[in-house]
Formats: structure tokens, C-alpha cells, sequence
């Protein structure tokens, strides 16, 4: 744990991002203090979510693509076999529970699990390694990085809205667009309750990405706030700390199949037409 | 914290990885899964048919190998037939041969026994002559008398 005046600004420190925009006095460059990166508008980009996030998702790729390459049906290798289990589990998990024909979602599945997923596993390196590292290459011992992509709400949001749209365009692609516009005006309750239908349905359908991008987000940012919290109690974090990364395995793990889970029974509902009423 | 523009950069990010995902990772490993399963289908029915197979080679040898036995067991009946057959055909033979052989040297024996009563005969009848001329002490006229000589050598 590098020197800090209080366990608050340790922590502090760490939720802060490494932040590019358009400073307060009009020039645009990266931000040194929580002020600065507060009064930076929309566009502003973190340079540290994104770059873990490009970083973590060309790895995955690039080990599938690998395996990809040389794919065999013949005997597979470890490294095969291991992809293979993936690929398959969400190979089942999309046609368990995806009923019509798409050749997206089962690629759109792959990417968001295993990407999430690499994504979480961030949270498992001690909370202060990467940052540590980035501050070395930069030679700045104050620099803001954030390791784990997932803890910025941006890039869950960047996923979530991003499945949103395809809910749309698939909804709008298969029912019509009036067929897309019916299923809040006509359901649950029939035409005659028209007024209470769009009550109940348009915020549920609003609440979709909504619900998405703040569970992953939320559940990260949770685990991570205690990693740093343990690892503010000095020796005994060691324990605490192991036995705590062993509980979030588990829920690294079910955070990415629940976010891939959804997106694929919000894309079936988008492909099935609701039950007459 | 705010959105900001990371999650645009996040979304466009998304879209390069799922599109890369759908055209170069997903079809070639699903392809490798689905043709692995199509060969270990095959490999288990391909099993199943030998197996099948198998039976009923069995089956069909085990059938064959009665069927042998059968046919062999008519054949030893049948060599044994026959070759009982041979031996009372070749006694039968024997049997005529021999009572042929037996005729042939009877006759002979008849030949030979009539001959030695020619030339006994003819024996006999020079010595009744002889020891009749000796008798008589004087000459018989052989032919005058070779009516009586040959009557009496047909009574010996």
C-alpha cells in the first residue's frame, strides 16, 4: 500500500479515473485531481477502463481466434478443449433458451460472457498491482487507473445499451414496427386499458438495460470497495483477502453468465410475439 | 459518476469484438464441435452394426457348423453303405470266382482223368495183348483181334 494520508483518500484514489476531456479553462488534456475530472463534460473518455477493456477483450479474442485457427474435430489439445467448454456451454444456454434462428446471438453471447468475465477476473489481482504498474510506466506515483473495467459504469452501460439497440432492432425486424409499438400498447391488459398498458410496459422495457448495466456495475463496484477495504487493515488482510477473492470467483462468474443469461432471453423475447390476451 | 463518452467507445468496442466473434471464432470452433459429435454418432453406430454384425456372423456359423455336421454324418453313413456294399460285391465276386476256378479245375481234373484212362486203356490193352501173345506164345494177329482188345480195355 503506497503512502497515503488516510485510509479514505486510499480509497478515494482508487475510484478515481484516469480521465482525458476538456479541462475547466478550455484545454484538453488528462486529469490530476477528482475537481478536474468532475468538471469535464460528456466528452471526456477513461482512458484506464478503456484501455483494460480493449486490452482484456484483444486477449480473449485473440486466444479464441487462436484456437479458431486450428480448430479440429479430431482429438483437441488442452487449450482447445478449454475453449471448447465455453463455446459449448454457451452453445447449450443459447439453445436452451433461444428459440428462434439468429446466428448473432450465440457470437453476441460468447463475447459478452467471456469478455465480462475477463473483465471481473481484474478484480481478483490485488487491488494494487495494476495500478501500481501504470503508475511505474508513467512515472506518476498520483496517477488515477482503475484495473477493473466492470467498476466503471460506462462500460457496462456500453454493453447494456448496446444490447438494448439490438432488442430494438430485432423487436422491430420481426414484429414490424406497429407489431413492435403493440406490445406496449395492447399488452397485458388488451386495447381497452391502452393508457395503463404503456404505464406498465414501457417502463419495464426502459428498465431492461437499466437494471443490466447497474447489476454488473453495482455488484463489481461492491467487491472492489471491499478489496480495498481489506486491504486497508494491514497484515490480516492476507486471509481476508484470499478468502474474500475466493467468494467472488463465484460472483465474477455469475455476473458474467447472469448478463449473458438475460441478453439472451431479452433478444428471445424479442424474436417470440406475446401471448394473446 | 456521470456517463461520459467511454461508453460510446465501449459500445463501438462491443460491436468490433461481436462481429469478429460471429465471423472468425464462432463458425469454425461450432463447426469442429458439431463435426466431433457426427463422428463420435457415427463411431457409436458404426459400433452398434459391428456389434449386430457380429451376432449374426455367429448365428450364421454356429448354423453352418450344424448343417456341416449333419452332411457329415450322412456322408459317413453313406461311405459306410457303400463300402459295405463294395465288400459284399467283391465276396460275391470271390465267391463266383472261386466256384468258377473250382468248375475250370474240375474240368481239368475230368480231362485229366479221362486222359489217364486213354492212355491206361491203351496201356492195358498193349500189356492184355502182350501177356496174351506171351500166353498164347504165339503171334495174335493184332489186327484180327484189335476189336476184342479195345472191348475189353473199355471195360477196365
Amino acid at each position: 500500500m503506497p503512502e497515503y494520508e488516510s485510509g479514505t483518500e486510499y480509497i478515494a484514489h482508487h475510484l478515481g479515473f484516469l480521465k482525458y476531456g476538456q479541462k475547466a479553462d478550455g484545454s484538453w488534456g488528462i486529469a490530476h485531481t477528482m475537481e478536474e475530472a468532475n468538471a469535464m463534460g460528456f466528452w471526456s473518455i477513461h482512458l484506464d477502463s478503456m484501455f483494460m477493456s480493449l486490452l482484456l477483450g484483444v486477449i480473449f479474442m485473440g486466444v479464441f481466434y487462436f484456437v479458431s485457427r486450428k480448430a479440429t474435430s479430431g482429438i483437441p489439445g488442452g487449450l482447445q478443449n478449454a475453449v471448447e467448454f465455453i463455446v459449448e456451454m454457451v452453445q447449450t444456454t443459447v439453445k436452451s433458451t433461444f428459440f428462434a434462428r439468429n446466428e448473432l446471438i450465440g457470437p453476441l453471447a460468447l463475447t459478452i460472457f467471456c469478455w465480462i468475465f475477463m473483465m471481473n477476473l481484474m478484480d481478483l489481482v490485488p487491488v494494487d498491482w495494476i495500478p501500481l504498474t501504470a503508475a511505474f510506466i508513467a512515472q506518476d506515483s498520483h496517477l488515477y487507473f482503475k484495473a477493473v473495467p466492470t467498476t466503471d459504469l460506462n462500460i457496462t452501460a456500453g454493453f447494456a445499451i448496446s444490447v438494448f439497440f439490438l432488442i430494438i432492432f430485432f423487436s422491430i425486424k420481426i414484429k414490424g414496427f406497429g407489431g413492435f409499438l403493440g406490445e406496449f400498447a395492447f399488452h397485458p391488459f388488451g386495447k381497452w386499458a391502452l393508457p395503463l398498458n404503456l404505464i406498465m410496459e414501457v417502463p419495464s422495457f426502459l428498465a431492461k438495460p437499466v437494471s443490466l448495466a447497474l447489476r454488473l456495475y453495482g455488484n463489481l463496484f461492491a467487491g472492489e470497495m471491499i478489496f480495498m477495504v481489506i486491504a486497508l487493515v494491514g497484515l490480516f488482510q492476507l486471509p481476508l483477502h484470499f478468502a474474500w477473492a475466493v467468494f467472488h470467483i463465484l460472483i465474477i462468474t455469475l455476473q458474467a453468465y447472469l448478463f449473458m443469461m438475460l441478453t439472451i432471453v431479452y433478444l428471445n423475447q424479442a424474436h417470440t410475439e406475446p401471448e394473446a390476451h | 459518476m456521470n456517463l461520459n463518452a467511454t461508453v460510446i467507445g465501449q459500445s463501438i468496442a462491443f460491436a468490433v469484438f461481436v462481429w469478429f466473434c460471429l465471423k472468425y471464432v464462432w463458425p469454425p470452433i461450432t463447426a469442429a464441435l458439431a463435426e466431433r459429435q457426427k463422428k463420435i454418432a457415427d463411431g457409436l453406430e458404426a459400433a452398434d452394426r459391428a456389434q449386430r454384425d457380429l451376432n449374426l456372423a455367429q448365428n450364421k456359423a454356429a448354423d453352418e457348423l450344424r448343417e456341416a455336421k449333419v452332411k457329415s454324418a450322412e456322408i459317413i453313413d453313406m461311405a459306410n453303405k457303400r463300402a459295405s456294399q463294395i465288400v459284399d460285391e467283391a465276396k460275391d465276386k470271390a465267391r463266383d470266382e472261386g466256384q468258377r476256378l473250382m468248375a475250370g479245375a474240375q474240368a481239368e481234373i475230368e480231362m485229366e482223368v479221362q486222359r489217364a484212362r486213354e492212355v491206361l486203356r491203351a496201356q492195358v490193352a498193349a500189356i492184355a495183348i502182350s501177356g496174351a501173345e506171351k500166353i498164347l506164345e504165339a503171334s495174335v494177329d493184332q489186327a484180327a483181334n484189335e476189336e476184342l482188345v479195345k472191348k475189353l480195355a473199355s471195360e477196365l
